[in-house]
């Protein structure tokens, strides 16, 4: 019984390119108030082109019905719970984007006269305040554009500090049940990755540890709480071992939503870190970005921070470019002030205590789910869940169906799936994070959902298998788009043909 | 299910002797279990190839499994039809769908590899 | 819930946690704060930067009027709210405008495919030098000094770490455009790319042409950049490079003090398996309507892992769809007209000043201060609530009597009057 959603008219709606018709425009511009200039004289003929070949022409009407119509056929945050693990989709709230637009804010340019940038770069040293405090820290750069990015930059302090001592090592550790982005970040950051296995609680083993530990090893790479969302029982034994054999500890933060104002990273040994600021902080996911990668580091890191760094003088903000240790620029101008305006109000409006609090709900939330859940999916590993909760689909496989397909239905309950098939240490993964936005109603229904989709597997797997049914869009041919890719469209091509 | 004179390797790899050139493939148990294949990476001709170590690669659409050279020796053909059709590894993996042709530099390596009853047995039933 | 939990208190949910990590006290961070006094708060910082002034500062971030659609359409909650379109069957909105802005990108550029979006255009640049890497296996890159100053610096930060040797070249010292001389003379066999931006640094468009034969010539690709993308609606685009490197700030997107912002990556067909980042791809759903989903994931970090293409994992979904709001606004005529504008603009005021260099320029250009100091002539305009160009000492130790002026079509003939007379 699907109690959430029911289907719906959506409108169809053709590309651009295939309703462009010549002429057709949508802006207008004020007349010159000076001389027009022959592009061909000024530039020279080789240098201008005739037109951009077929690029849109379309009305005002048209355009706002394209983009409006494309977003019916979304799902989001503003339309329920997106229980996606790791992913902390909590709400993003409104007030976040009125005064990241403020006139003031969003109009300045990041090389104008530093007397006139005072509210911005006040706006960057708080958010900077407010993150050391919150991961129990020393310092913080928010110049990573995102998490990936941020995991770079923390990657090369490392990389820094330990060249500075004379032997930057060869390689770097990391659980299997870590992120895709970890390992990648290390070749990039030119270290060999070694893989830490998990034991048999989904935490880091101490043994496996203690002999992968040698004097080559730079770092280990650790989340915590782990991708099953458990809590490393033994993080504090872990990251002195790694201090006692002269490595350093980075942490992703992606899962920082469960320790906000309860535990703090800089207590528990790690160096350097990284915090998703479109996870923890709310800032809007956007289809996919942007982000922003805030890094804390400790003290012995600080020097090799990435360039410029604020600095104050008096009553005055500067930026200071004469770090001699830094690692030099992840990315130009001072990172995504626009993303750090969101954080940052998202901050001011829960204040210390209702960060604390709403951990806790987070907390709450993900235990209640998993308590609801679990007579009906294998849970992954029986230690205590913290922001998240992972199950196995072993008991829905022996019917033939996979977490893919049972988040494929879940799709027909009017809900966005879970995180399939992720991390990759647990057989056939449902990883669930609701967040501390949702409430018991909602929480009940998503329950609901994966109870009732249980039975249906028992009875009748077949029907699950090939869910969605309710959507505008059914299952995609994934394979054929890989095969045969086409990745723009063209104007003869035979496939692409105005919306059905 | 698995051709008596070819060869095989635990990592699902099989040679087939034509002379003094391997042919070399992956098995009908190794496209099963990448799924739907939408492409493969083969290495240039000319290039060689080392007894364990990778050649090239199978790619479904949410996995990559390495392919490793079964035998050593220097690439003289390869198969250019999967470029256009990857499709065809799931098809026919023994036989229209071979990978690379090398020119063996130890012939006798193949005696360290499984034969057909061992890979049958050590795969199990199918 | 906490009765079904059999818990008494929240608290209890961390009670596991070792108590050594536990926070002995609350955090120092002042109490949560109303609507009305956060919106006061970014106001008042919004207050202490400038406003009202109008700027001619250009160098890698533009001022360009935003049409009111672009933040109508990507407030919509759908849009906003939303998360990767990993799910494809309830995320066709995202897919279908990730395929638009791919195809505009490249009829934009010239290339024949493009990704759904990197970081910004600093950061493409390194991903474009790294891809150019693995495509010819060598390990160095020529880069010149036209380039932006801060987008060499991530390419040295990135660089270091990968064993390839990055070297600058040149530029000429009346035209402001590349020097192919010493190009010629620094390449060698050992070169995987070489990177020029057009329009450059100083404003300045280069001789794309020309640069392409050069390193092609060397078994190296030419991987263009560009910081101003209004230029492509009016110049010929770089269908000679073989990787195309840029952002797209001025697409509607606002200065934001230097992000969020959206870079560009786009190539040949033959490269495509070694493009970093998000592709979205068109096929079917099983009733055979016109789907489109993500593709080609393979080359990307949550399969490959260490052996992926790039360790980037967000794009700037938002910020694209931003810039693809913004060329479905202006369209074909548009854009053009944008960029003849810009070029008007730009052509007046640098009539009226001395020009350092000779070369042909599209809206910015680098003035000769002539014995004064850059900033008094900046400190002058800023009392009549001009933001002057960018004294260009900081970044060009031999240009440190000049400055970097960038006219858009937002500034008006009576301010670049006053610009006019604060040289005078």
């Amino acid at each position: 019984m699907i109690r959430k959603a029911r289907q719906h008219i959506t409108q169809n709606e053709p590309l651009l390119f295939e309703q462009s018709s010549p002429g057709k425009r949508g802006y207008q511009l004020p007349p010159l108030d000076v001389p027009e200039i022959d592009p061909a004289a000024a530039l020279g003929a080789g240098n201008t082109r005739a037109g951009i070949e077929d690029f849109p022409e379309v009305s005002e009407v048209e355009a706002i019905r394209h983009f409006t119509r494309l977003s019916t056929w979304n799902y989001a945050i503003d339309l329920g719970l997106y229980p996606l693990g790791s992913c902390t989709m909590k709400y993003n709230p409104r007030v976040n984007e009125l005064v990241a637009r403020i006139d003031g804010l969003a109009w300045i340019h990041p090389y104008q006269p530093e007397s006139l940038s005072q509210g911005a770069m006040e706006i960057i040293a708080e958010l900077e305040r407010c993150l050391v405090e919150i991961t129990g820290m020393h310092a913080v750069t928010l110049q990573p554009a995102a998490g990936a990015h941020g995991e770079l930059t923390g990657i090369l302090l490392i990389r820094a500090l330990l060249e500075s001592r004379g032997n930057p090592r060869k390689k770097i550790l990391i659980p299997d049940s870590a992120h895709g982005t970890n390992p990648a970040t290390a070749a990039i950051a030119g270290y060999k990755v070694e893989n830490i296995k998990s034991n048999d609680r989904g935490m880091t083993d101490l043994e496996t540890l203690a002999q992968a530990l040698d004097e080559d090893v730079a770092a280990l790479m650790i989340t915590n709480p782990n991708t099953v969302g458990v809590f490393e029982e033994n993080i504090t034994r872990i990251t002195r071992m790694l201090h006692d054999k002269g490595a350093l500890v980075y942490m992703d933060g992606a899962n920082m939503n469960a320790l906000v104002g309860i535990s703090r990273p800089g207590d528990f040994g790690v160096d350097v870190m990284h915090l998703n600021l479109h996870k923890t902080f709310s800032t809007p996911h956007g289809g996919g970005g942007p982000g922003s990668g805030a890094v804390a580091v400790k003290k012995h890191l600080e020097p090799f921070l990435p360039t410029p760094r604020l600095q104050r003088s008096g009553d005055r903000w500067s930026w200071n470019y004469d770090i001699p240790h830094s690692i030099g620029r992840v990315r130009s101008f001072y990172g995504n002030f626009g993303v750090l305006v969101r954080a940052l109000a998202y901050i001011m409006a829960h204040g210390g205590d209702g960060l604390r609090r709403a951990t806790m709900d987070a907390l709450l939330n993900a235990n209640y789910i998993r308590k609801l859940v679990e007579p009906y999916y294998e849970i992954a590993y029986r230690a205590p869940s913290m922001h998240e909760c992972v199950f196995s689909d072993d008991r829905q496989a022996a019917r033939g169906v996979r977490t893919g397909d049972i988040a494929k239905r879940l799709i027909d309950y009017g809900f966005h799936p879970y995180t399939v098939s992720f991390p990759l240490i647990v057989h056939g993964a449902l990883m669930i994070e609701p967040t501390e936005t949702e409430s018991k109603s909602e929480l009940d229904l998503f329950a609901d959902a994966l109870i009732s989709i249980a039975k249906e597997i028992e009875e009748k797997p077949e029907f699950v298998l090939k869910a969605p049914h309710l959507t505008r869009t059914s299952r995609v041919d994934e394979v054929t788009a890989a095969r045969r890719p086409i990745l723009r469209w063209r104007p003869q091509s035979s496939v692409s043909r105005a919306a059905d | 299910m698995y051709p008596d004179n070819f060869h095989y390797t635990k990592e699902h790899e099989w040679v087939r002797l034509d002379g003094t050139t391997g042919v070399v493939g992956i098995t009908f148990h190794a496209q099963k279990e990448l799924g739907d294949i939408v492409y493969v990476d083969l290495p240039k001709i000319g290039t060689t190839v080392e007894k364990g170590k990778t050649l090239g690669s199978v790619e479904s659409v949410k996995a990559v499994s390495d392919v490793y050279a079964p035998i050593s020796g220097e690439v003289l053909e390869i198969n250019e039809a999967l470029a256009e059709a990857p499709e065809k590894l799931n098809q026919d993996p023994h036989g229209d769908a071979w990978l690379v042709k090398i020119k063996m530099s130890s012939p006798d390596e193949v005696q360290q590899l499984l034969t057909a009853a061992e890979y049958q047995t050590y795969v199990g039933a199918e | 819930m906490l009765e079904t939990l059999g818990l008494s208190r929240v608290e209890d949910l961390f009670a596991h946690l070792p108590p050594e990590v536990i926070s002995k006290r609350p955090l120092d961070i002042a109490p949560g704060k109303s609507e009305y006094e956060i919106v006061d708060y970014f106001k008042a910082r919004g207050g202490e930067n400038a406003n009202g002034y109008t700027s001619f500062l250009g160098a890698g971030a533009y001022c360009h009027y935003r049409p009111v659609l672009v933040d109508t359409v990507v407030s919509r909650g759908e849009f906003l709210t939303s998360y990767t379109p990993y799910q494809a069957e309830i995320a066709q909105g995202t897919l279908t405008s990730i395929f638009e802005f791919q195809t505009m990108i490249c009829q934009l550029t010239g290339m024949d495919v493009a990704n759904a979006s990197m970081y910004d255009g600093s950061s493409a640049v390194p991903e474009a030098a790294m891809m150019a890497a693995r495509l010819t296996r060598r390990h160095r890159a020529l880069i010149s000094r036209t380039v932006h100053p801060e987008y060499r610096e991530v390419l040295l930060t990135y660089a270091r770490h990968q064993g390839m040797q990055v070297e600058e070249f040149g530029y000429q010292r009346e035209a402001g455009a590349l020097d192919p001389v010493e190009l010629e003379r620094k390449l060698d066999d050992q070169t995987a790319a070489v990177i020029v931006q057009s329009p450059n640094f100083f404003g300045i468009v280069e001789n794309i042409r020309q640069a392409a034969k050069i390193a092609h010539t060397h078994g190296a690709l030419l991987i263009v950049v560009f910081t101003e993308a209004v230029a492509l609606g009016l110049l010929e685009p770089p269908r000679d490079a073989d990787i195309v490197a840029g952002e797209l700030q001025s697409f509607a997107i606002p200065p934001s003090y230097g992000g969020p912002y959206a870079g560009i990556i786009a190539t040949r067909e033959k490269y495509i398996r070694q493009l970093p980042g998000r592709l979205v791809g068109e096929t079917r759903d099983t009733h055979g309507n016109r789907a489109f989903c993500l593709t080609l994931s393979t080359r990307e970090q949550h399969i490959r892992r260490e052996k992926a293409t790039s360790n980037i994992c967000t794009n700037q979904a938002l910020i694209a769809l931003m810039a693809t709001v913004f060329m479905t606004v202006y369209g074909k005529e548009g854009l053009r007209e944008l960029a003849i504008q810009n070029l008007s603009k730009a052509n007046y005021l640098a009539g009226k000043l001395p020009q350092r260099f000779s070369g042909p320029f599209f809206n910015e250009f680098v003035v000769s201060t002539n014995g004064r100091s850059p900033d008094d002539i900046n400190h002058a305009l800023l009392e009549k609530k001009i933001i002057g160009g960018l004294p260009l000492a900081r970044f060009y130790p031999e240009l440190d009597n000049a400055m970097l002026l960038c006219c858009t079509e937002m500034v008006r003939r009576e301010q670049m009057d006053q610009v006019v007379e604060a040289f005078a």
